[in-house]
Order: structure tokens, then C-alpha cells, then sequence
């Protein structure tokens, strides 16, 4: 895996020989083997002359065949039904149930609600009784999906070869019995289960086979977190924070709105950044990859890590008094200096980091412990990370020594993670014993002589503790789908322990967790806190602070960076997380919340940058549309990036805000086994993780080679046109009039401004929309994040199609809900606003519009999330021929498939541009293989949502079999409908765990939107077009100082 | 179609009753009989019809006359015991009223029965009184009835066919009498001519026209021309829209099915609740075709079918068709039990919803209070099921037209109803009114 340039993939055993070069080459290049015999048929007269097929002969065939095949056609198929021998009683065939469950997969830990139909889960809902931290996100989201993959493993292996569950019981028992006694270990690797019951199996097992040793490995490293937090705390975990508490948010590198340290923060997050009664959290933040957490920030400074490093070090001996010599540059200095006051003059300050070293993680564990804000929580120690690297070195070492007699791993792939895989593989050939819990056949499993094929968590029982003292159950939702069995089974069975693991987990609940609640209660609940295993925090927020090297030291130590080299910092994706869910096609078409980009990754890098080391290419724009090609789509160059003896090929995509002298590359792509080819995207950044350091010094050389994106967002500005994302500073919010800085819009009647929402200027009369329900969804653009679970929540409740790359880019992506995400040209977009107000003239607005088509280099970042607006006065309603699209009482605006055309017409007039057109059969259709095309993989489909053919538009409906449900149920109940019970109705809105997105019913009394879209944030989208649109955003209000 | 089978109903009924006359009639002969013959009993008055029912409602769950179910069969119960066992009337109380302590007083035969059955015990009957056993017995006492094949139905099939028949006889006599008329009429025209020419008088003879023929005339108008013209197309294009519109309309649909079920026998004859099977008709959007362990409720006891049979349907015939469900169901009637061998069975849908359109059972059944019949037709009288209703949009619609919402007793229209009545301006909205005429309300 050294050397990507030399490497040869091949198709067929004739690409390996070097003779047939030729002739292989000259196949790949005609799309058929054969010449189509178009010319010796069409351009011979003779044999046209003579052929007995005459033209009209031909066309009396077509006719016939297709009179007969549309006779044929008019008989209906045979439909047949088949019920239960015996129904279960909970199931009624047509109504879901729910039920609660956790994921637990070593990168991802979530509290979650299953809903299934007919037995079969089709879609992760939020378990309201969880703690909001363990919120499912993107992934999560997705992870339904995964359970109807049709590469997971359907039976166990024994060296590559299907085998049985009674030959691998009996051969692993038999070799383990055989090593009891050797001098050689027997080693568990394990990616982080979090799982007391597991964690009690493991320690039975070692206490019958006492040469055991228990590794834990996380894929994407915290270990130099963990080591701090242990050697303080005397756990291995992390410190939590909760940032709803928090009103200074000082993060050095930490994104916390992504993975960071588990991850899960940004609903408390989302919470804090509501102005209410005038107040609301700052965020300061020093990055170098542009991510969603410095996109957030209210104050973002590109910096390198060595500058991140200084700057920690300086809050730190400012902050302790101690006098020290540190090189920050002018402008950090002064930066550094201002944000010394307000972080002292702050109630609740709290400082994060996400730099992987030891001593500064010990530091800013202290500096938190002398902030001694109520965010930071050290005492609810956060235990979904436990890995340790320095374990898993040593056990590469001890593995190609000899010295490991059997080596089993569940949860993880080694094989695709680790930089020094190599060596691995080396030492896996060594043990005599390698056995791998897998779901797919992925890159480790070729490597192990057994491979036992493990169910997903929707099949699978299980326990997780993922903050100190709160316990969540995993319980399987369907029967196994596959011949597989779970980890905690086969160790049972290797304990000579003949109880199922249900029983196993529920008698030690009983015995050590459960003390108020039944088995029963908590199962239903899907979580219990045990308030005696919870620590308290005043003798957490007193423990001795760890001895680190001096700050002088430190910052000796700060290497210089050397002449001609990148810093690479690797980063996770929202979408595609640490890789395992790469086979899962509605995570590879997500697109990227900063990029857009889908299906790839890629090397982010600064402009400044890129032009200098020829990599730039001009970005295809209204204004320059040719030059990269006549689709208009996004293109990159390729760059090859140098790591000591590696090389790694890699699209580049210029990126404003990224740090200069640094470039990021994220993980989980360039998967090469287990997963669907079309799913083999992007390259992996696990290659260039060395040391499970994610920063590292590279080489750039540039290639001429073009990479196509596909990127859903091609224009990245906003032109000045403040309307579309209003925003606001704190200050002007708290002490102006709404009118200032939420205007309403106003056009010309008679020569005289009058605003939109008059009935004189409209072309239409209003309805009386005060009787029965009317929906609104209010979104918050303060609170929203931009994290994207609403985009995948969307897609599967609605059947959203997954179109794949090629079509992505042509533009024809399905999603019916989008985050735009939108970088200023200026610094701000307020100046945005003011440089396009003062432009004069034809030509100074050719040039400026021009200028305001680049982003900044340190650009402010606005998501909005975009859907159907349902409009009242809708433009699509009144242009289509055939009235498939229509209004209904309730402010939904409806789309009928089996009645649309296909004219368009309402895509083009809809000046939102959130109607998507069908332009294939997405189902059933080997063109698109990703889960529509077989049957295991279209189980997922919501049965209460038609799956669309080709030809027909489609859009957002406010999910309208979800308000309909609500609605039917009351009225069979013979009630009226409750209180906030439509306001989880929509997908989107029930999947947003940071409170942004609200759904509800204005008509409804006191209910959250009939406030909200009467607040003084309110405004509608394009409100000058007078749509009268049923979706309200929220102005955004930064907290952003000029320092 | 409708009044058809009315009127095939209500002589059915009437069948029935003279039938039912006629079992009284033979229960009363045979309670002669009794009289006559039975010398010991003289000074009770044994009543078979009452032991009838007093069997039903108190011992046919778990026994039967002349099969082993849960308990043993019962036909001649009381000679059996007195003849194989010695067994008298006594013990028969006292078994009837508490078997248990029957079984703990060490009694042989008690225990013998008990241990036959695998301990279950049987349900004690102390409120029966010694008459009400005797009742039971002497009910248990007749011999059994030689089944009467019942040629009543296949009589109503001839009559219809006869009616048929006749109908066609009075049609080949007009036929014939007008073919008479016509061949008279000729024969006088003929005879009339002969007399003319006989005395001469002159027959008018036909000009020869000058005048265009018709069809030429017709040709060269040019608009009488195009008249037809457009007249031709458009009655081709009424009869292609018509052809167009039934297709996919399956109205009439009545496919076979595996298991011959007879809707007709189970709600109609038995009068069972169509919600006893169809039971999440009530909560959910499906109807559900009811799962086996659901048909198992009553034919655990109903092996047989002892209805009225026709010559199609013999009790054969529908004997047969329980024992598929028993195959499909894993039950094995012998020694009552499941084997545990089950097999779906594979109903033919009949009522066919395009996946685009949304329809709620519940709403419609639970909200809305309508009968099953009013879309599902006469399914009482469905010997086979079939398609009852277009199921065509328009149906739809014009039901939802012409129907108010029954907002009684139902909170959630309270409020809704009130105001949008006072909109409207009317007492009662239709379903049409409050929103049931929107796209979206069916199709998502």
C-alpha cells in the first residue's frame, strides 16, 4: 500500500501482462467489442435494395407489436396476499410500532426510537426520554439502511470459505483450549463498546483464560485526551461539557459541532445560541480546516496548529500569571489579548481543544478546572472512547514476535484504519488464531482464518454506558435477516456460559444496574440512570492537576514548519463519519455541509495556496462558464501528496477559510472491500495517519489531471442579497427596533412603498385560513448547525431516491430538503450588502458582481435549509396544465404523482427552486444500484409514501402521511387532536435535536409556532415575490466582536 | 342484480322454516317414540330439544357427539357407561357436578378418564340439576341422523333455469307466430297479384329513377359528408374512452382461491361480525386478511360443515376445505394438537388500491360508522368473493360528495364542523366539504 503509483488494478488476468497492452487498451477504449454493422447495413444500397424487409413491412411490424403489447398490457396482473399462520399481538398489519433501542458501533453512540412496520424497521426517530446528547445524527439517521445492506455476511467463514456456526464453535474452542497454556496471549481487539455486560464477559473470559489482554481501538484516535483525562480522573474517558450552560465558547481546534471527543454536543450547543432576552453564547474559534464548527463560530481565526498551540499557551500563562516567552504574531497577540477579558469577564467561560497531545489536553483540562464554569463537567465522564494507540502499537510489534497466540476482533478494520496496516498483516499471518466479527467482508477480513458474521444493532442485544451512570439498552427490532451471530454470543459460549445473551444482559441489569425501575421499564424506556454510579462534581472539579512540561518547554518544542511542506490535518466527515456506513448510498450522496460535494472527499486547500503551487483552475460561474467543460459541474485538479515513502493521488478542492500552509483530508473514504464499487469513492486519509496523529507534515506536487465533484452548490455567495439570509449583529438585535434589522420587504403601488403583506399589492385574494389546522415550520437560523440529520431524516421517511454521482452532477440530485450553505465575499455579509448598495452603473456592476462571485479568504459561513416553502400563494399551483400540483386547507401544498405530466412548468416558476423531476425509474432499476433494486434493500421504504416513477416532479410535503396520521388516529379516538402532537409530524423537524427546526399547527392554542412565526425574527424567504410562503425562517444573530 | 337475491333470500328463508318445521316435527315423533318405548323413565318428562341446548351452551366447547375432542365424544354415553363399565346415572351426576372430587374419592373409571385425557379436568357443573343432566343424556341418547341431501337449493337453481328456459320458449313462439304472419302476408300479396293479373288490371310499375341514387348524393354532400364524418368519430371516440376507462377497473373481479371460503356461510348464515375477522378494519388502514390462529377460534370445534349444501358444494366439498386450513395451519384434528408444520396460505387480492392512492379502512369503518356492505357489496351472499365496486376514483368521489361526516359523538369534528358549517352555510357538511375532495389527502 506504499505507493499508489505503481500499483495496478486490474480487471482481468490479460491486464497483467505487460504484451497485451495494446490490444487491452484499445478494447477499454470502444465501448462495444465489435463494430455496430451501422454502415455496412445503412451504407450499402444494394443490400438495402434487395433486403425482403421493406419499409413498410417494418413499419406493419412495429405496429402490430405494439398494439399487441399494449393489448397485452390491459390484463392486470395477479396480486396475491398472504397473512400470518399466527399474527403476532403487537403487530396490526398498516400500524407502526416503536421501539426503543441504542446504538452502540464504536464511533457513533445514540439514544434512538425504531420505527417498524410489519415487523420490518424502516426509520430512526428520536427517543425523547434520552439525554439530548445522544441524539441521533446523520449517520445515525442512516444507519437503518445498513441493516438491508446486501454485501453484509450471510454465514460464517473458515479461511475464506463458507462454513458453519457448529465448525467455527468447535475449531475456535478447540485452538483456544490449545492456548490456555502457552506462553503465547490470546488478545481481544475491540473498538469501544462502552458495554458493561460485554466488559463483563470479557473479564470472565480472562479469568478463564488468564493469558488474555483486552485492547481497545477507535479507528479516529482521542488516546492523548484520554490519557490526560485518566491520569487526572483515574478513568479512562472524557470530560464533558455542556455548552447550553456555557456563554464563552473558547475552542482551539476543537470541532465540537463534529466528532470531537464523541461528539454529541451540538444540541446543547444549538440551545445556547438562541438569543433570548438579549442573550446568547459567543464562540470563538481557531481552526485550519474550514469545519462546521469554525462555519458556526461567531469569531474564526485560520490559524496552523502550531499557532493554535501558542495560542493555548498563552491563555494559559495569562491565565495562571506565569510569565513566559511566546511568538504569536501581532495580530493573534492582539486577538489573544482581547479574548483574555472576555473570557474573565464571562460566567460561564469554557475552553476546548482538540489538539492530540498529552501535556495540552492536561492544560486545558486545567484551565477549565480554574474557569470553574458550569459547562465543564469533568465528573459526568463521557465513555464512548476508550481506545489507547500506545496498546495497539505494542500489540503490532508483539504480533510479528510471535508473541500472540490468538487474536480476535469485533468492531473494528484494522486492516483499512491503521497507516502501518502492513506490519499488521504481517503479524495477523503469525497468529495461529485470528478471528474477525464482521458484518462484511471488508479489507480485515481477507486476513483472518475465521470471520464470523456478526448482525447489525437492529438485530443484536446489547448495553452501553456512554456518560457515567446512564445506561442505555439495545434491543433487536427484527429477527436476524442473516445466519449471524453476536460477539457477546460466541463468548458466552467460549465461557462455557449456556445462557442466551438476552437472559445474560437482563440478570445483569438485575443484579448490578437496575435499582428503581423494572427490567421491563427500562427496556421500554431504552435507558436508566443509576444516580449512585454518577459522580459528583465538587470532587471531580478539586482533583489534583496532572505535572506536564513547563509552558517554556512547550513552546521551545513547537517544531518550525519546514520549507516546502503542507500541514495535513485529517478530519471526519458529518456524512461519512470513520467509514464503516461507506456502503450506504443515502450517507455517499449526502452532500458535505461546508463543500456540498457528494460521493467524494477530497484536499481541501487555501486559494492563495492552490495558485501556487498550479493547482487552481478558474470555478466554472455565471460570469466564466466554459472553461471547465460544457456541464458546468465542479472540477479539481489531482495532487500528490508525499508522507516520507507514501503517495497518495488526491482531487484538490479549493477551500476559503482553510488556514494557509495547511490542507485537510478527510477519513472513511477509499474503502476498497465489502462494499458496492460504486461506493469505492474518494481516497483514504488513514493512509497518511501516521502514528494516529491527524496532523502531518506533507508534500505537494501538482498533476495536470482533472477530477470531476459532484457538488450540489455551485454558486458559493450570496451576491449581497441580505434578504435571503438575514442576519443581524447581538448588539444592533438588543438595542434597535425589528424594523432595523428585519425590514419588512416593500414594492411600488402607485408610486408609493407599500409593504408585501398588503392585500393591495396582492394578485390575489386571501383564504380564511383561521379554520381547522394550518401547518407552519419555523427554522431557526441561529440554532441551526447545519449538521444534516434532517437532510437523511427526510430521505427516509419520504423514499427519496439516491441517484448517484454522475447525476448529482448534471444537477439532477433528489433531495428534497437542502442545507444551502453560503461563504460572504467580503469579509462579512454586511459588507457584502454594503459594496453591492454602492454600486453605480453597468459597468462597476459587471466588475463588482464579478468580484462577489469569489468567496473570502476567511469567509462568515450561513446555512439555510431549504425545502418546499408551501407557499399560500403559490406560483407552481397556478402554471400547471393539469392541476397535479394544488392547495389544501390545512397549508400544505400538494403534489399528486399519478396526475403530473411532467411539463416542468412548476420547477421553472417556483422561485425556490425545491421541486425535483424524476428523470428516471430510480426503482428497480440496475442503472441505479444502490438499494431501490433489490429486494433487501427496499425494505426500508416507508409503505405509507408512494415510491415515484420516472417522469413526474416530486417535493417536499410537509410530510403530509405523517400529519394525515396524527389526524386519522384523533379521529378514530374520537378526540380532538392534543397538544403539540403534529409537532414531531414532520421528518425534519424530528430529527432536529438543536431545536431549530419547529413544526407545528398555528391554529392550535399556545402551541411553539404560533409564537414563533409572530416573533420578531420572523421572516419569510423572497418575501418580495409575495408567496406568502408557510415556511418562517428566523433571523440570524451573530455574536461576532471586530478584534 | 340486488333484487335477485332477495327474493333467492327470502325463499331460502322460507325453506328454512318448512325445514325447521320439519326437524320439530321429527323431534316430536321420535320424543313419541321415546315415550312409547322408554318404561324406567316414566315418571320424568325427557326432553331431547332442551338437552339440545342445554349441550350447546354448557358442553359443545369441548365435546361433540360423535368425536374425540378435548373430552371424549358423547353419542350414547350413558349405555356405553352402564354397558361397558356398570356404571349408572349416579355417577354420571356426580361426575357432571364436580369430577375432581370424583377423581380424589379414588373412583376407578373417574381416574382411568383422567389419566386418558392427560389430567386435564373437566369443568364442574354443579348449577345443573339432575332433570337438566337428563335433558342432556337423552339428547345424547339419539342415534344419529342420517344426513339428508338437500336438493332444495339445486330445486331454486332449476326453477331460475326454467325461468330462463321459458322465457326463451315465449320468445321462439313470437319468433315463429311473426315468421308465420310474414309468410301469410307474402302468400296474400302473391295471391292478390295472381288475381290482378288474372283480370287484368294494371299493375302499377316501378319508374325507373332518374334521380341520383342515394349513396351518390350522399357522397357529393360535401357537409352532410363531413357531418357523419366528425358524427363517426366521435362515437368511436366515446366507445375507444369507454373501452380506455375499464381498463384496470376490475369491478366483478372473483378470482379462486386456494381455500374455498364462503363468505356466505361465515357472515351470512353464521351472522359472524365482519370486524371478528377483518379486525384491523377498525385501527388501521388494512382491512387484514385475518391470520390463521384467527380461523382456529371456532373450527378448533367446527370440523365439519353441517349447513345446507348444494350440488357444487357438497359437505364433502367443504369438509375438504377445513381440512386444507388444518394442513395450512399445522393442526392435526386427531389428537388435537398443532404439529407445528404450517404453510401460508396465498390469497388472491381481490380489492386492488394503486400504490399512489391512500386509503384508510379505519376512517371509513371506526369514523365514519359505514357498513362493509356499502363498498364491499353483499359479501353475506358471496358464496366466492368478488369485486363489488368500480374502486375508480370518480366512485370515490361521488360517495364523498353525497356523504356527510357523522360528527356525532366524535369530539374531534367539534369545533371544525361548527365553523365551517356556519362557512358553508349549511346543517350537515359532506365529506367533500371538510376537505375530502383534496389531492393530498389521498395521494402521498
Amino acid at each position: 500500500m506504499s505507493s499508489n503509483k505503481n500499483k495496478k488494478y486490474w480487471k482481468n488476468l490479460a491486464d497483467l501482462n505487460p504484451l497485451n497492452n495494446n490490444a487491452i487498451e484499445s478494447l477499454e477504449q470502444k465501448e462495444f467489442i465489435e463494430e455496430i454493422p451501422v454502415d455496412e447495413f445503412l451504407g450499402d444500397d444494394k443490400s438495402m435494395s434487395e433486403s425482403s424487409t421493406t419499409r413498410r413491412d417494418f413499419l406493419k411490424f412495429v405496429g402490430f407489436s405494439t398494439a399487441a403489447a399494449s393489448l397485452a398490457a390491459c390484463e392486470g396482473p395477479v396480486i396475491k396476499s398472504i397473512p400470518y399462520v399466527v399474527q403476532p399481538e403487537e403487530i396490526i398489519p398498516g400500524v407502526a410500532n416503536y421501539y426503543a433501542t441504542t446504538i452502540a458501533n464504536g464511533y457513533d453512540f445514540a439514544n434512538v426510537l425504531i420505527k417498524t412496520r410489519e415487523g420490518r424497521p424502516i426509520k430512526i426517530e428520536k427517543n425523547k426520554l434520552a439525554p439530548i446528547s445522544a441524539s441521533a445524527n446523520a449517520r445515525v439517521q442512516a444507519s437503518v439502511l445498513d441493516l438491508y445492506d446486501s454485501f453484509r455476511l450471510a454465514k460464517p467463514f473458515k479461511n475464506q470459505e463458507e462454513s458453519s456456526w457448529i465448525e467455527f464453535n468447535n475449531d475456535t474452542k478447540k485452538k483456544l483450549n490449545l492456548l490456555r497454556n502457552s506462553s503465547k496471549s490470546i488478545v481481544f481487539l475491540t473498538q469501544t463498546f462502552a458495554s458493561p455486560s460485554t466488559y463483563k464477559l470479557i473479564k470472565e473470559f480472562k479469568e478463564n483464560y488468564p493469558n488474555t489482554k483486552h485492547i481497545v481501538y477507535d479507528a479516529i484516535s482521542e488516546s492523548a485526551a484520554l490519557d490526560a483525562y485518566q491520569a487526572k480522573y483515574g478513568i479512562r474517558g472524557l470530560a464533558n461539557y455542556d455548552f447550553s450552560k456555557s456563554d464563552f465558547i473558547l475552542s482551539v481546534g476543537a470541532d465540537i459541532l463534529g466528532d470531537w471527543q464523541g461528539g454529541g454536543f451540538d444540541s446543547n450547543y444549538g440551545k445556547s445560541r438562541i438569543p433570548i432576552k438579549g442573550k446568547m453564547s459567543r464562540h470563538v474559534h481557531f481552526e485550519a480546516n474550514m469545519s462546521l464548527t469554525g462555519a458556526n463560530a461567531d469569531n474564526r481565526y485560520p490559524t496552523n496548529q502550531n499557532d493554535q498551540k501558542l495560542v493555548l499557551l498563552s491563555i494559559y500563562s495569562k491565565l495562571f500569571n506565569k510569565i513566559s516567552e511566546i511568538k504569536l504574531s501581532d495580530k493573534l497577540t492582539t486577538v489573544v489579548n482581547n479574548l483574555m477579558s472576555e473570557l474573565l469577564l464571562s460566567k460561564n467561560p469554557v475552553v476546548v481543544s482538540g489538539i492530540q497531545d498529552f501535556d495540552y489536553q492536561s492544560l486545558v483540562l486545567e484551565i477549565n478546572q480554574k474557569l470553574n464554569s458550569e459547562a465543564f463537567q469533568p465528573n459526568k465522564t463521557i465513555l464512548t472512547r476508550q481506545g489507547n494507540d500506545k496498546d495497539v502499537e505494542k500489540l503490532i510489534i508483539d504480533m510479528n514476535n510471535d508473541k500472540v497466540g490468538a487474536i480476535i476482533m469485533s468492531g473494528v478494520n484494522p486492516v483499512y484504519t491503521l497507516s502501518n496496516s502492513n506490519s499488521f498483516i504481517e503479524g495477523l499471518k503469525k497468529t495461529e488464531l485470528s478471528v474477525l466479527f464482521s458484518m462484511k467482508n471488508d479489507e480485515t477480513a481477507q486476513y483472518v482464518s475465521y470471520l464470523a458474521a456478526s448482525p447489525h444493532y437492529l438485530e443484536s442485544w446489547g448495553d452501553a454506558e456512554m456518560t457515567k451512570g446512564e445506561y442505555s439498552i439495545t434491543q433487536p427490532t427484527i429477527r436476524p435477516i442473516f445466519d449471524t451471530k453476536q460477539f457477546q454470543e460466541i463468548l458466552l459460549l467460549w465461557n462455557n456460559n449456556s445462557t442466551t445473551f438476552h437472559d445474560y444482559l437482563k440478570s445483569n441489569w438485575k443484579k448490578n444496574i437496575l435499582s428503581v425501575k423494572t427490567w421491563n421499564e427500562a427496556l421500554h424506556d431504552g435507558i436508566y440512570e443509576n444516580k449512585k454510579s454518577t459522580n459528583s462534581r465538587s470532587s471531580f472539579i478539586s482533583k489534583k492537576n496532572n505535572s506536564f512540561a513547563s509552558i517554556s518547554s512547550l513552546a521551545s518544542a513547537i517544531e518550525v514548519k519546514p520549507e516546502n511542506t503542507f500541514e495535513l490535518n485529517l478530519y471526519s466527515k458529518t456524512g461519512m463519519g470513520d467509514g464503516q456506513c461507506a456502503n450506504n448510498p443515502w450517507l455517499q450522496e449526502f452532500p458535505d455541509p461546508i463543500t456540498r460535494t457528494t460521493w467524494d472527499n477530497y484536499l481541501t486547500i487555501s486559494e492563495a495556496d492552490a495558485k501556487n503551487l498550479n493547482l487552481y483552475l478558474e470555478p466554472s460561474t455565471f460570469f466564466n462558464q466554459s472553461k471547465n467543460g460544457a456541464d458546468g459541474g465542479l472540477n479539481g485538479k489531482y495532487a500528490i501528496i508525499t508522507l516520507d515513502d507514501r503517495e497518495l493521488k488526491v482531487p484538490v478542492m479549493i477551500q476559503p477559510g482553510q488556514a494557509k500552509g495547511t490542507v485537510g483530508l478527510s477519513f472513511g473514504y477509499g474503502r476498497k472491500r465489502g462494499i458496492k464499487e460504486v461506493m469505492m469513492t474518494g481516497v483514504s486519509g488513514y493512509e497518511l495517519f501516521k502514528g494516529s496523529n491527524s496532523v502531518q507534515s506533507i508534500k505537494i506536487t501538482a498533476t495536470d489531471e482533472i477530477h470531476e465533484f459532484a457538488c450540489v452548490q455551485l454558486h458559493n455567495t450570496l451576491m449581497g442579497r441580505g434578504d435571503i439570509i438575514k442576519e443581524t449583529n447581538l448588539e444592533i438585535f438588543n438595542t434597535k427596533d425589528s424594523n432595523v434589522w428585519n425590514p419588512e420587504a416593500v414594492v411600488s403601488l402607485n408610486h408609493e412603498e407599500t409593504p408585501v403583506s398588503s392585500p393591495s399589492v396582492d394578485l390575489w385574494d386571501e383564504f380564511d385560513r383561521s379554520i381547522g389546522h394550518h401547518f407552519n415550520l419555523s427554522i431557526d437560523l441561529n440554532a441551526c448547525t447545519g449538521c444534516g440529520a434532517c437532510v437523511i431524516a427526510c430521505h427516509a421517511e419520504n423514499n427519496v431516491p439516491v441517484v448517484g454521482k454522475s447525476e448529482i452532477r448534471k444537477s439532477r440530485d433528489m433531495h428534497w430538503l437542502r442545507i444551502d450553505r453560503y461563504y460572504s465575499s467580503e469579509d462579512s455579509f454586511e459588507s457584502d450588502d454594503i459594496k453591492k448598495d454602492n454600486i453605480s452603473g453597468l459597468g462597476s456592476s459587471l466588475s463588482t458582481f464579478k468580484e462577489m462571485e469569489d468567496p473570502s479568504e476567511n469567509p462568515q459561513v450561513a446555512f439555510q435549509p431549504i425545502m418546499c416553502q408551501h407557499c399560500n400563494h403559490a406560483p407552481c399551483e397556478t402554471v400547471c396544465p393539469v392541476a397535479a400540483t394544488t392547495h389544501g386547507r390545512q397549508g400544505q401544498n400538494q403534489m399528486t404523482y399519478n396526475r403530473c405530466v411532467g411539463t416542468r412548468y412548476c420547477a421553472n416558476n417556483c422561485p425556490y427552486k425545491v421541486r425535483r423531476f424524476n428523470w428516471f425509474l430510480y426503482n428497480e432499476n440496475d442503472e441505479f444500484d444502490y438499494h431501490m433494486n433489490d429486494d433487501l434493500g427496499r425494505m426500508v421504504l416507508n409503505p405509507d409514501v408512494t415510491v415515484r416513477s420516472r417522469g413526474v416532479m416530486e417535493k417536499c410535503s410537509f410530510c403530509i402521511q405523517t400529519t394525515q396520521a396524527v389526524i386519522l388516529k384523533a379521529k378514530v379516538e374520537g378526540r380532538p387532536v392534543s397538544k403539540g402532537e403534529f409537532n414531531d409530524s414532520c421528518a425534519c423537524s424530528a430529527a432536529c435535536s438543536s431545536g431549530a427546526m419547529r413544526f407545528g399547527d398555528i391554529n392550535e392554542e399556545e402551541s411553539p409556532i404560533s409564537s414563533l412565526i409572530k416573533d420578531d425574527r420572523a421572516y419569510h424567504l423572497l418575501d418580495t415575490v409575495g408567496t406568502k410562503p408557510n415556511v418562517v425562517y428566523q433571523v440570524k444573530v451573530r455574536n461576532n466582536k471586530n478584534s | 342484480m340486488n333484487k335477485k337475491y332477495k327474493k333467492v333470500n327470502s325463499k331460502f328463508y322460507s325453506i328454512k322454516n318448512s325445514t325447521n318445521f320439519l326437524y320439530n316435527l321429527a323431534g316430536k315423533i321420535l320424543l313419541a317414540l321415546v315415550f312409547i318405548f322408554n318404561t324406567s323413565t316414566f315418571a320424568q318428562e325427557l326432553d331431547p330439544v332442551k338437552g339440545k341446548a342445554l349441550f350447546n351452551s354448557n358442553c359443545a366447547a369441548c365435546h361433540k357427539l360423535d368425536k374425540k375432542m378435548t373430552g371424549p365424544a358423547l353419542r350414547g354415553v350413558e349405555k356405553r357407561l352402564y354397558n361397558d363399565e356398570g356404571l349408572d346415572k349416579e355417577w354420571m351426576y356426580s361426575w357432571i357436578r364436580n369430577s375432581a372430587s370424583l377423581i380424589k374419592s379414588g373412583d376407578d373409571y373417574a381416574n382411568k378418564i383422567y389419566a386418558e385425557y392427560n389430567g386435564s379436568a373437566m369443568t364442574a357443573f354443579p348449577q345443573l340439576s339432575d332433570s337438566e343432566i337428563d335433558n342432556i343424556l337423552s339428547y345424547t341418547a339419539q342415534e344419529k341422523a342420517v344426513p339428508v341431501v338437500k336438493i332444495t337449493e339445486v330445486a331454486v337453481g332449476n326453477e331460475n333455469n326454467s325461468n330462463g328456459i321459458s322465457n326463451e320458449i315465449i320468445l321462439g313462439a313470437f319468433a315463429f307466430v311473426f315468421l308465420l304472419l310474414a309468410l301469410g302476408l307474402f302468400l296474400v300479396n302473391k295471391t292478390l297479384r295472381r288475381f290482378a293479373v288474372e283480370s287484368n288490371i294494371e299493375l302499377p310499375t316501378k319508374k325507373i329513377s332518374t334521380r341520383k341514387p342515394l349513396w351518390k348524393a350522399f357522397v357529393d354532400n360535401q357537409f352532410l359528408l363531413l357531418c357523419s364524418a366528425i358524427l363517426m368519430l366521435l362515437v368511436s371516440a366515446y366507445f375507444v374512452y369507454g373501452f380506455l376507462m375499464q381498463i384496470g377497473v376490475n369491478q366483478g373481479y372473483e378470482p379462486v382461491q386456494p381455500i374455498h371460503y364462503s363468505h356466505k356461510i361465515h357472515a351470512g348464515d353464521n351472522e359472524i361480525d365482519c370486524k371478528y375477522c377483518h379486525s384491523s378494519a377498525r385501527v388501521s388502514k388494512h382491512s387484514g386478511i385475518p391470520s390463521l390462529n384467527v380461523c382456529m377460534n371456532c373450527h378448533k370445534s367446527i370440523y365439519e360443515y353441517n349447513g345446507e349444501t348444494t350440488e357444487e358444494y357438497s359437505k364433502e366439498f367443504y369438509d375438504a376445505e377445513i381440512q386444507k386450513l388444518y394442513k395450512a395451519v399445522g393442526w392435526d384434528d386427531e389428537s388435537q394438537e398443532y404439529t407445528g408444520e404450517t404453510q401460508a396460505v396465498k390469497w388472491v387480492r381481490i380489492h386492488n388500491l394503486p400504490d399512489f392512492a391512500y386509503f384508510n379502512h379505519a376512517q371509513h369503518v371506526s369514523v365514519a360508522g359505514i357498513e362493509c356492505q356499502t363498498c364491499h357489496g353483499p359479501v353475506e351472499e358471496m358464496e366466492i368473493m368478488y369485486q363489488y365496486s368500480p374502486l375508480t376514483m370518480g366512485w370515490c368521489i361521488n360517495c364523498h360528495r353525497e356523504t356527510n361526516v357523522k360528527v356525532k359523538d366524535n369530539q374531534y369534528y367539534e369545533k371544525i364542523h361548527e365553523q365551517l358549517s356556519k362557512k358553508y352555510g349549511v346543517d350537515k357538511l359532506t365529506a367533500a366539504q371538510m376537505g375530502g375532495l383534496e389531492c393530498g389527502k389521498c395521494h402521498y
